[in-house]
């Protein structure tokens, strides 16, 4: 028992990746297919949802469930503020010009990042999960003895990190009805699909815009709660997510919710798996390597549809 | 009923439209008739509230609706059936009917009597509506503009690249609608269509109104249609 058991570790591991990176890019994904606005401060929102459950949870105290669901509630709120405000205050100004909007939230980045800096610091602090106990995991295997139960066999995982998978997956399907069984939801597809027809019929495209700008950047601050409690909260660790958001949307097929999921599933799992075999470097080359591919062979993406 | 007063517009800094004005009245039809590029459709628009205007005034009924912003000009009973249609091609048939109701304020009796007028369509209602035929498009399209319960329509090109019976639909649609006392203002190419249509017909030339006649001066004075179609 070498390899197997290694696999399923891995597995696990590229699961609870996947499922964060799945949030993280449908809210990047969310805001170009309506918006048409690339979103390259997008990580920092995911750096501010981090930080904003360690400020709750240290605000809060107690049993650290109740800081943790407090977070849960309010760092995607904050987040979801503060990305309207941008929205109102930056986006809108340059009329969300295609360009003019990557310079701008190239901009934001920094800012965002900078007041991280400044406000809550350069040290990598840990938020407690609400609950951590491990779970042993089984493993059979055909032996010199037949079938053998190896149980524990020395690795497991932890309860926590299920409960971030089973989240997740109840987020996107939450999500998922949202988009197609709302009236918002209709709203907000009927915008994607035709602008200036939706104006036409009374759709309120600003109102629009800068709520779908904040339901993106909560999304990527409830992601970052998820995360937190398994990777300390950093003003730099918005870098990664946003790289691999981009890398899911591209291969995804931009603007399309079910490419980005699958693309999510792919690059979060095989970043696990090359992570743990190999090395984390790795992973990210292929990855990368893979949106070449993508750009060079399909460049509507998985699921993206060609304009016409 | 509208008044369309002096306008001036265009995109960006290209000025399409110079001083325009029309008048459409209760329970008629006005026809704009005009070359292409002469700015039929940047007129339609203009009154959508979809482009900015940089002098003149539309008036609905004594309300400056050109004063509003563009999302609330549908809820003052404004149905718009834009050229090409530009329907939510992703989106199924209900949902685009749906789109309409929400713009009007409207319900479900609103829902019903627009699919009475389309059987068609109340088939198809989970149909995704990029993929009807152009006919049912153009159904859907009039029908998306009629769950606003318009006082005042406005068609751009309804009957383009549509087959005869489909036409005749269209048309019957618009008798309709007049008879129920809407005003509708009809972008339309072919003269014969526009003849049997239209109560008045306004001229439109380089972003200018020009004459405006009925059909029955139209069909004695041939001279008017060469002047500003030139056919």
């Amino acid at each position: 028992m070498e390899f197997g058991p290694h696999l399923v570790l891995a597995i696990l591991e590229g699961a609870v990746g996947a499922a964060v990176l799945a949030l993280t890019a449908l809210g990047l994904s969310l805001v170009f297919g309506v918006m048409r606005v690339v979103n390259v401060a997008h990580g920092e929102f995911f750096m501010l949802g981090a930080v904003m459950a360690w400020f709750v949870a240290a605000a809060i105290g107690g049993h650290p469930a109740v800081g943790f669901i407090a977070a849960l509630v309010i760092a995607p709120l904050v987040a979801g503020v503060i990305a309207m405000a941008a929205d109102w205050l930056v986006l809108k100004r340059v009329n969300y010009d295609p360009e003019a909007t990557i310079v701008a939230t190239i901009g934001l980045l920094y800012i965002m990042q900078q007041s991280a800096l400044m406000l809550y610091g350069p040290e990598a602090r840990p938020v407690e999960a609400p609950f951590n106990s491990r779970i042993a995991l089984p493993w059979v295997e055909w032996g010199e003895a037949g079938l053998q139960l190896y149980y524990p066999w020395g690795f497991g995982t932890t309860s926590y990190k299920l409960f971030v998978i089973v989240a997740a997956v109840v987020l996107l399907l939450a999500f998922w009805a949202f988009l197609s069984r709302t009236r918002f939801g209709l709203v907000m597809r009927a915008t994607q699909l035709d602008r200036e027809t939706a104006l036409a019929f009374g759709i309120p495209v600003e109102t629009v815009y800068a709520l779908v700008f904040g339901l993106g950047a909560a999304l990527a601050a409830l992601a970052a709660v998820l995360i937190v409690p398994i990777q300390q909260a950093h003003y730099l660790m918005g870098g990664d997510p946003l790289l691999l958001s981009f890398i899911v949307v591209i291969i995804g097929g931009l603007g399309s919710i079910r490419g980005t999921i699958v693309a999510a599933l792919l690059i979060g799992m095989s970043d696990g798996v090359i992570s743990v075999f190999f090395s984390p470097t790795l992973a990210k080359i292929l990855a990368t390597l893979l949106v070449a591919l993508v750009l060079v062979f399909r460049p509507q993406g998985l699921y993206g549809k060609t304009a016409t | 009923m509208l008044e369309v007063q002096d306008i001036e517009a265009g995109y960006g800094p290209v000025r399409v439209l110079h001083g325009l004005s029309l008048e459409a009245r209760a329970g008629e039809v006005l026809c704009l008739l005009g070359r292409n590029g002469a700015g039929k459709t940047t007129t339609l628009k203009a009154i959508m509230g979809l482009l900015p205007l940089t002098a003149g005034r539309i008036l609905l009924d004594g309300t400056e609706i050109s004063a509003l912003p563009a999302h609330r000009i549908a809820r003052q009973g404004v149905g718009y059936v834009p050229q090409g249609r530009r329907l939510f091609s992703e989106l199924t048939v209900a949902e685009n009917i749906e789109i309409g109701l929400m713009a009007g304020g409207k319900d479900a009796g609103t829902r019903d009597r627009v699919l009475d007028m389309f059987p068609r369509l109340r088939e198809r209602l989970a149909q995704r509506a990029g993929t009807l035929s152009g006919g049912e498009q153009q159904m859907l399209a009039t029908a998306r503009a009629l769950a606003v319960e318009p006082r005042l329509l406005l068609l751009d090109e309804p009957t383009e690249g549509l087959q005869p019976s489909m036409i005749d639909l269209i048309r019957e649609t618009v008798v309709t609608l007049r008879a129920k006392g809407v005003a509708i203002v009809l972008v339309e190419q072919r003269i014969d269509a526009v003849l049997a249509l239209a109560d008045r017909v306004t001229f439109i030339e380089n972003g200018n109104s020009r004459e405006t006649v009925t059909p029955s001066e139209l069909k004695s004075d041939r001279a008017l249609i060469h002047k500003y179609v030139g056919v």
